[in-house]
């Protein structure tokens, strides 16, 4: 069973359809990636599935369950982290409460817990303050915990962002053009980031304009243009599509 | 003699804020504690104990605020509704209004719990609005909550309001006229308060109102229910303002409209950007110095005129000084007099760039 479905999904926004019939399927433990040119409609799609917009039409189905038209805070407590193009950090908090932040959804404090501090609560906050060391840790950020998220130099960032993501433990981390600005030292550390968060068992849909790291990384490719989906399958096949040429380099001379 | 009582207050907040040692800082807080407590035993002028019960009341109220404003960055401009809600539950409650004499310390109860009860009925319908729409919008409720009491006459007496209130009483010792009593009641609440304050912004609401605050579509990313988290920030804000109602009522004996008109709002929010929004020592010291400026530098320095033989009434100029004290320190000191670190960083870096795109 796919652990992430989307069955002919449809978005407009008045006239202009963003999105049109979008099938997709996300096999669980798979790192998958959505590419397209600019408008393709992947930034539509990931806010569809975490429930910013309602799509027109079709279904969003993730760990078995309908999620299209339920609000976006009870989607991401099912499962469902995500990155933003562009960075969207917590930023007069530091990069530790960042994490802390989260974990939110994971923790059982109730408004009286959190008013009176009671011994289960700060049991529960001792334990979250330190998986999200060892999640700062894990991404490479665990001697900048106290700093300002905003004075994180901007790679940090986008590796805080990784972090505080994973810090609901989620089934599936939806990564928002993640290499987007890298220099290729970083972007190698990406790479075995990536592949380390999916070893730890989160499955990975990514949007990505970096080629390169999309064919290293990938094992499933959806290639989207003009809200449409125009293929799909493994790096090597989707490479060689023409109608997958034809919209990134334009239609051959006649 | 009051001055020392702000004063030494005031300099103690600053330097415990200042010193790097925890030992140090709590010692200098339990210090100021004890002096507070036993004041009383060398200080026998009543109309000192006034003075300071009125500006715990206020310290009280700038801490509540602070919740909303400083935590969840809701800037809200009728934070008095809900003080005139407190108030007039001890009004309406512990009076021969209606013949209902309820017990001041159960009333405290009453008063927080309705007035968060308000905090959410209020806040509801401004849960998606932002900045300055929803200033606005808190600002027509701090001013229709008064209309209100004015307009219900035949509960509230109208523009008179409700006099002749009952005494609060303690182990059968009626408070009577005194102030003394009301002083260490609004020092046992803003212990309370303090202490709720801090423990809430060292938890997962708290950070769910900070989170709000930096980012609300990225808060409701991490499982946020921002709905609910904005709710409960109006209303355990609002419940302060609903205790603080209740001591200041009882102690004037009295409540009518006009003492919560919408100054008593601006000289709230005023105490936050004086003392440093977000930072509860800071809150504390805003709300110290516009109400030792208030209520004692303005009285004085009509009585010194007077002597003078110049009949200046500097009570009617404290908009102008609020004014001048808010204009200065947004020159001079935008982080306010003791601000929090995340505050001061965001003022120094106001000119970057926030990406808001999705």
């Amino acid at each position: 069973m796919p652990l992430l479905e989307l069955d002919s999904v449809t978005k407009t926004f008045g006239t202009l359809v963003a999105v049109n019939g979008v099938s997709l399927r996300i096999d669980s433990g798979a790192i998958a990636a959505m590419i397209g040119p600019n408008g393709a409609g992947k930034s539509t799609i990931f806010n569809a599935i975490t429930g910013i917009y309602a799509p027109t039409a079709g279904r969003i189905v993730f760990d078995g369950k309908r999620i299209d038209h339920e609000p976006t805070y009870r989607i991401a407590a099912s499962g469902i982290a995500r990155t933003f193009q562009n960075i969207r950090l917590f930023s007069f908090m530091s990069a530790l409460d960042n994490v802390m932040v989260g974990e939110h959804a994971r923790l059982r404090a109730r408004l009286w817990d959190s008013l009176l501090h009671t011994p289960a609560q700060r049991a529960e906050e001792r334990e979250t303050r330190e998986r999200a060391r060892e999640l700062l840790a894990f991404v490479g950020l665990e001697r900048l915990s106290e700093r300002y998220a905003r004075n994180l130099p901007y790679g940090s960032q986008r590796h805080l962002e990784i972090a505080r993501a994973l810090a609901s433990l989620p089934k599936l981390l939806l990564l928002d053009e993640p290499a987007a600005g890298m220099n290729p030292r970083e972007r190698q550390d990406l790479i075995a980031l990536i592949r380390g968060i999916r070893d730890r068992g989160v499955t990975v849909l990514l949007i990505e304009h970096d080629m390169g790291l999309v064919m290293e990384l990938a094992e499933r490719i959806t290639v989207l243009d003009h809200g449409e989906r125009i293929a799909e399958g493994a790096p090597a096949e989707v490479r060689r599509d023409p109608r997958v040429i034809e919209a990134y380099l334009g239609a051959p001379a006649p | 003699m009051i001055y020392i009582y702000f004063l030494a207050a005031i300099a103690v907040v600053v330097v415990a804020e200042r010193v790097p040692s925890v030992g140090a800082k709590r010692a200098l807080y339990a210090a100021l504690g004890a002096a507070l407590l036993l004041a009383p035993l060398v200080d026998h002028n009543d109309a000192d104990y006034n003075v300071l019960a009125d500006a715990g009341v206020f310290v009280l109220l700038a801490l509540g605020l602070n919740i909303v404003v400083g935590f969840a960055g809701l800037l809200d401009l009728g934070y008095a509704a809900f003080f005139a809600i407190g108030a007039y539950t001890y009004g309406m409650l512990a009076s021969p209004q209606f013949g209902i004499h309820l017990q001041f310390w159960v009333l405290l109860f009453v008063a927080a719990a309705l007035a968060a009860l308000f905090g959410i009925i209020l806040g509801a319908p401004t849960l998606r609005l932002h900045g300055d729409y929803l200033a606005i919008v808190t600002l027509g409720f701090g001013e229709i909550v008064p209309q209100i009491f004015q307009n219900l006459t035949a509960y509230t007496g109208g523009p008179n309001g409700i006099s002749a209130l009952d005494f609060p009483s303690f182990f059968g010792h009626s408070f009577g006229q005194r102030a003394l009593p009301y002083y260490y009641v609004t020092l046992a609440l803003i212990a309370l308060g303090l202490a709720l304050a801090r423990n809430l912004r060292e938890s997962r609401l708290g950070r769910a109102w900070m989170a709000i605050r930096e980012d609300e579509l990225a808060a409701r990313h991490m499982g946020i229910n921002t709905t609910l988290v904005k709710l409960s920030a109006f209303a355990l804000g609002a419940s302060f303002s609903g205790l603080g109602g209740v001591v200041f009522a009882a102690k004037l004996s009295l409540v009518s409209p006009d003492l919560f008109q919408f100054q008593v709002s601006v000289l709230i929010v005023s105490m936050l950007v004086l003392g440093g929004m977000g930072n509860i020592p800071g809150v504390v010291v805003g709300s110290l110095v516009l109400t030792l400026v208030n209520s004692v530098v303005l009285p004085q320095a009509n009585a010194l005129a007077g002597a003078v033989g110049l009949h200046v009434d500097f009570s009617s100029y404290h908009f102008f000084i609020y004014g001048a004290i808010l204009v200065g320190i947004m020159l001079f000191k935008p982080e306010g007099l003791l601000p929090s670190v995340q505050r001061r960083e965001e003022l120094r870096h106001a000119t970057a760039p926030q990406d808001v795109r999705a």
